[in-house]
């Protein structure tokens, strides 16, 4: 009947919670199955993904485990998504990737790091790694821009290309027809539940960690973590358009647009995953989901050991320490980008597609 | 204990020990034990809460709940239009046929509008009722996320307030000296011990899980009722109580009872077993016959007599038959219908006579007048010269596959119970108020519901009078 074991507990509770239907007014998940009888693998993964794993439901439930009904939405959808994550990893042959994800993230990043590290040497000499550079074009004495450029532009080429695949066989197997993602309304409705995490809130009073008192820790925290990771990012891209448009070239004084952004958006990236971390650490056991807990503390830490980096290089880019942190800060963003189409990143996209698809089915159904 | 030192606990009432003194007692988890609770410690008192259920159970059957009943005048954010006090008491009215205190259960319904918003200052979360079960959307707020959720928010407030709360605490024994509650006996992991309060708040629900009890009245046949809900209620206090003089209320067959999936657990299934298909089949009993007119009204309006109409048959079992085309009408339930391609190949699953069932389907089928079929209303299709008739929503069964559910009576709750006043004080069996004794919830819904029922009124009981109760006790220990 269904694909795997998680999928076929994922339909068991959605016909239990199909009868009972308590937890309705909590978020968007229970509304999008009450639109269903009978739930298919893309059924489930949709509703997977749609699911923010706030965990109110499982606090909520008169049937959650010790009762003999076992009830628990969160863990189930959380091992699902997972699994779904991985049959829709582009190019397949990637797919197991998703399996030991802490480790081949670890690995990615101290390849790449490493890499760097040779390939500053080889290209230039010994000394300018531990050289002091200061003045524009500080960072490019120890690599070329345009090989920055040529090899960061490869590398997010890819990773957005794997995503495109991904996206396509997960909107292929939940059966949406392609033309969705060309509805105005939909998208605007699904931007703004994606960017307020609307459905990481328990349904008004927070979500729930540890116990069956509400929290809004983790919203808030995700908050830094995405706006800190768009602010990062947002950095970048001015960046390069300074270096290309109006041949200004980094370091770029603190007041100067690339640093402010990178400066907010790198501290949002240290605060907001230690404070994902430490809820992480905190969860309840019976809510976590063991096969994605590698990926998901891999993502968490390369998210940190960029901004740190990234701010250690700010405040340290006129010392000697410049050309080794360098190295390692390019090398870890080189890995993160390089793994996201196979890492934790996937999530942001398939829940705001996810998004998407119930923002039509509610105005459908309207 | 010797009295001497219950005074030198009074005095330390700050101190956590075993031996402490509370002003309050509250007997109980559930809705109407948290709102005495909460309104006690309001009222300045020091309370102590003894659940019998461990931690995770806690609340007995308001953890199954979904939706309370309030009067209200106007729309809310929440609900769909007013419901005014008298528009509640004539269905009162309706539903008990008569069968209630009036001027109690007026007054229960003068207060519950204030609830509405009581309520939601202890922290509990309504929702606007969406898909649902029942068109309840005007009349009953629903919780945002059941019966758990609102307890949830309940136990935090309480806890934020200072109760003390004892879980796997259940309360064995009470003493009682005229009419003046001194002790409770408490019997817990740790061994046995005594507690003392200046006042006592009895909510410790009802007594359907008790098998032995409902054997009292209704015989034997009790022994193959399914308890929808907790296993705790065992109505231990409400028998204390009774002994102790204290004046009771209704008889031990009245209960809200519901035909649910004979498959059931024995107890704690809650509302997913619940089948709301009766009206669009026949329900027969396992010798193939029909009992009742299975279309009689809509199916909110009489699902709950269906309880005891099953619980009338031989080995209390019926089973619901309806064909393809009713598949999709009505709730998804717990448990998937059981299929045959033909009526006698259903019966063979269902352990039935085959040449019975086929025979009771076709002169049902032969009875069929035409008609024009709404699922939702009420419509004109019935059976003529059939008895019992089918009066509304008759079609034939003839298109396969055929579908069955097998029933058995679900208690609910029970209304036996002890005797109360406005103030949710107990009154003893020569009519005089008890001194410091109050009950609230289910151990008191008689007085309110002498028979039937009118979905939400539970948790309305409980809040009206748990509140009441709390006060009433607080107002006493502190005087
Ligand atoms: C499936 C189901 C759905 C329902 N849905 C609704 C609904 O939507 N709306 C509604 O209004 N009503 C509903 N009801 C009815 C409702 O549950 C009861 O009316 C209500 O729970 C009664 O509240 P209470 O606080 O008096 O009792 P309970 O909530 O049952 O609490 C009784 C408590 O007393 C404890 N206890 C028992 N004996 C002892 C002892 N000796 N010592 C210590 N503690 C003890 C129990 O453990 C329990 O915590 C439903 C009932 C069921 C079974
Ligand atoms: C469409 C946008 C996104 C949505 C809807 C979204 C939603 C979510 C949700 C619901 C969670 C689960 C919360 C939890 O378990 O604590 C989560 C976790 C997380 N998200 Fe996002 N996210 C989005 C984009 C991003 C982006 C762009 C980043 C950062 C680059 C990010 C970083 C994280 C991290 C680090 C976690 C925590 C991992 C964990 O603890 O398991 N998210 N996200
Ligand atoms: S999680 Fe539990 S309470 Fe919520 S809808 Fe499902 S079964 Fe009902
Ligand atoms: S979002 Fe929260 S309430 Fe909704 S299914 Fe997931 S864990 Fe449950």
């Amino acid at each position: 009947m269904h694909a795997t074991s998680a999928l076929a507990e994922a339909d068991r509770l959605m016909t239990v919670c199909n009868s009972c239907r308590y937890c309705e007014g909590i978020c968007a998940v229970f509304p999008a199955m009450e639109m269903r009888r009978a739930f298919s693998d893309g059924d489930l993964n949709y509703l997977a993904n749609l699911c923010h794993g706030c965990s109110a439901c499982y606090y909520d439930c008169q049937f959650s485990p010790p009762h003999e009904f076992n009830v628990n939405v969160p863990a189930t959808m959380a091992k699902v998504r997972t699994e779904s994550y991985e049959a829709y990893a582009w190019p397949g042959f990637l797919a197991p990737t998703f399996r030991r994800n802490g480790l081949v993230i670890s690995i990615a990043a101290c390849v790449s790091v490493f890499a760097f590290i040779v390939g500053f040497v080889a290209l230039r000499d010994p000394s300018v790694l531990f050289g002091t550079h200061t003045g524009p074009g500080a960072f490019y004495k120890l690599m070329p821009h345009n090989t920055m450029a040529v090899l960061f532009g490869a590398a997010f080429l890819y990773a957005m290309i794997a995503i495109a695949m991904g996206i396509r066989n997960f909107w292929r197997d939940i059966g949406e027809p392609a033309n969705t993602l060309t509805k105005a309304t939909p998208l605007w409705q699904a931007i703004k539940d994606a960017s307020s995490l609307r459905y990481l809130d328990g349904g008004g009073v927070g979500c729930m960690n540890d116990e069956d008192k509400p929290t809004d820790t983790r919203r808030i925290y995700h908050h830094l973590t995405f706006y800190g990771f768009l602010l990062c990012f947002a950095a970048t891209t001015t960046a390069t358009g300074y270096h290309y448009l109006l041949g200004l070239e980094a370091p770029y004084p603190w007041y100067d647009l690339p640093v402010l952004l990178g400066t907010l958006g790198g501290l949002g990236l240290v605060i907001g995953p230690i404070g994902l971390l430490r809820a992480k650490f905190q969860r309840d056991r019976e809510l976590v989901e063991a096969r994605s807990y590698g990926m998901d503390v891999g993502f968490l830490v390369m998210l940190l050991l960029t901004s740190i980096t990234g701010l250690l290089l700010l405040v340290l880019r006129a010392t000697p320490a410049m050309g080794m942190l360098l190295a390692l800060h390019i090398g870890i963003v080189f890995a993160l980008f390089i793994t996201m189409p196979y890492g934790k990143f996937v999530h942001g996209f398939y829940r705001f597609l996810a998004l998407v698809r119930y923002a039509k089915e509610r105005s459908d159904a309207h | 204990m010797k009295n001497g030192e219950i005074a030198g606990h009074v005095a330390s009432r700050r101190d956590e020990t075993a031996g402490r003194r509370h002003d309050v007692l509250v007997i109980g988890g559930g809705n109407a034990a948290l709102c005495a609770a909460i309104s006690a410690r309001r009222a300045g008192a020091s309370v102590l809460v003894l659940e019998a259920a461990p931690q995770f159970y806690r609340g007995g059957n308001t953890r199954h709940t979904r939706n309370m009943r309030c009067a209200h005048d106007s729309a809310t954010e929440t609900l769909s239009g007013p419901y005014t006090e008298d528009e509640f008491w004539e269905d009162l009215k309706r539903v008990t046929q008569g069968r209630t205190d009036e001027e109690l259960a007026r007054h229960m319904i003068a207060q519950s509008k204030e609830m509405l918003t009581w309520i939601v200052d202890q922290g509990v979360r309504f929702q606007p009722s969406l898909g649902g079960t029942l068109s309840l959307g005007r009349t009953n707020s629903f919780f945002l996320g059941g019966g758990r959720a609102m307890l949830n928010a309940l136990y935090a407030t309480a806890e934020q307030l200072g109760v003390e709360i004892r879980y796997d605490a259940e309360v064995v024994g009470l003493e009682i000296e005229n009419g003046m509650f001194l002790s409770a006996t408490v019997k817990e992991q740790t061994g046995t011990s005594q507690v003392r309060a200046g006042a006592l708040v009895a909510a410790s629900g009802g007594f359907e899980a008790n098998i032995d009890w409902l054997k009292q009245g209704w015989g034997e046949i009790a022994g193959n009722f399914l308890i929808r809900g907790t296993p705790y209620n065992r109505g231990t206090i409400l028998r204390i109580l009774i002994d102790n003089d204290i004046q009771q209320i209704g008889d031990v067959t009245q209960c809200h009872a519901v035909a649910i999936d004979a498959r059931a657990p024995k107890f704690d299934g809650g509302i997913i077993t619940r089948l709301d298909c009766v009206i669009y089949g026949i329900v027969v009993n396992k010798n193939c016959e029909r009992f009742y007119d299975e279309g009689e009204d809509i199916w909110p309006k009489r699902y709950a007599i269906w309880g005891r109409l099953v619980a009338a048959q031989p080995d209390q079992i019926a089973y619901i038959i309806f064909d393809a085309r009713s598949l999709e009408l009505f709730m998804p339930s717990l448990f998937p219908p059981i299929k045959g391609d033909s009526i006698a190949e259903l019966a063979g699953q269902l352990g039935l006579d085959p040449e019975k069932l086929t025979k009771t389907v076709a002169t049902f089928n032969n009875a069929v007048q035409p008609g024009t079929f709404d699922p939702d209303n009420y419509d004109d299709c019935a059976t003529a010269g059939l008895t019992p008739p089918k009066t509304h929503w008759a079609r034939k069964i003839e298109q396969g596959p055929f579908y069955a559910y097998p029933v058995r009576p679900g208690i609910t709750f029970t209304y036996l119970g002890v005797k109360v006043n406005k103030e949710a004080r107990m009154i003893m069996s020569d009519g005089k108020p008890a001194a410091n004794m109050f009950a609230a919830g289910e151990i008191m819904a008689g007085n309110v519901l002498g028979q039937g029922y009118a979905a939400g009124i539970g948790m309305t009981i409980g809040s009206v009078f748990g509140r009441a109760a709390g006060q009433g006790a607080a107002k006493h220990a502190r005087n």
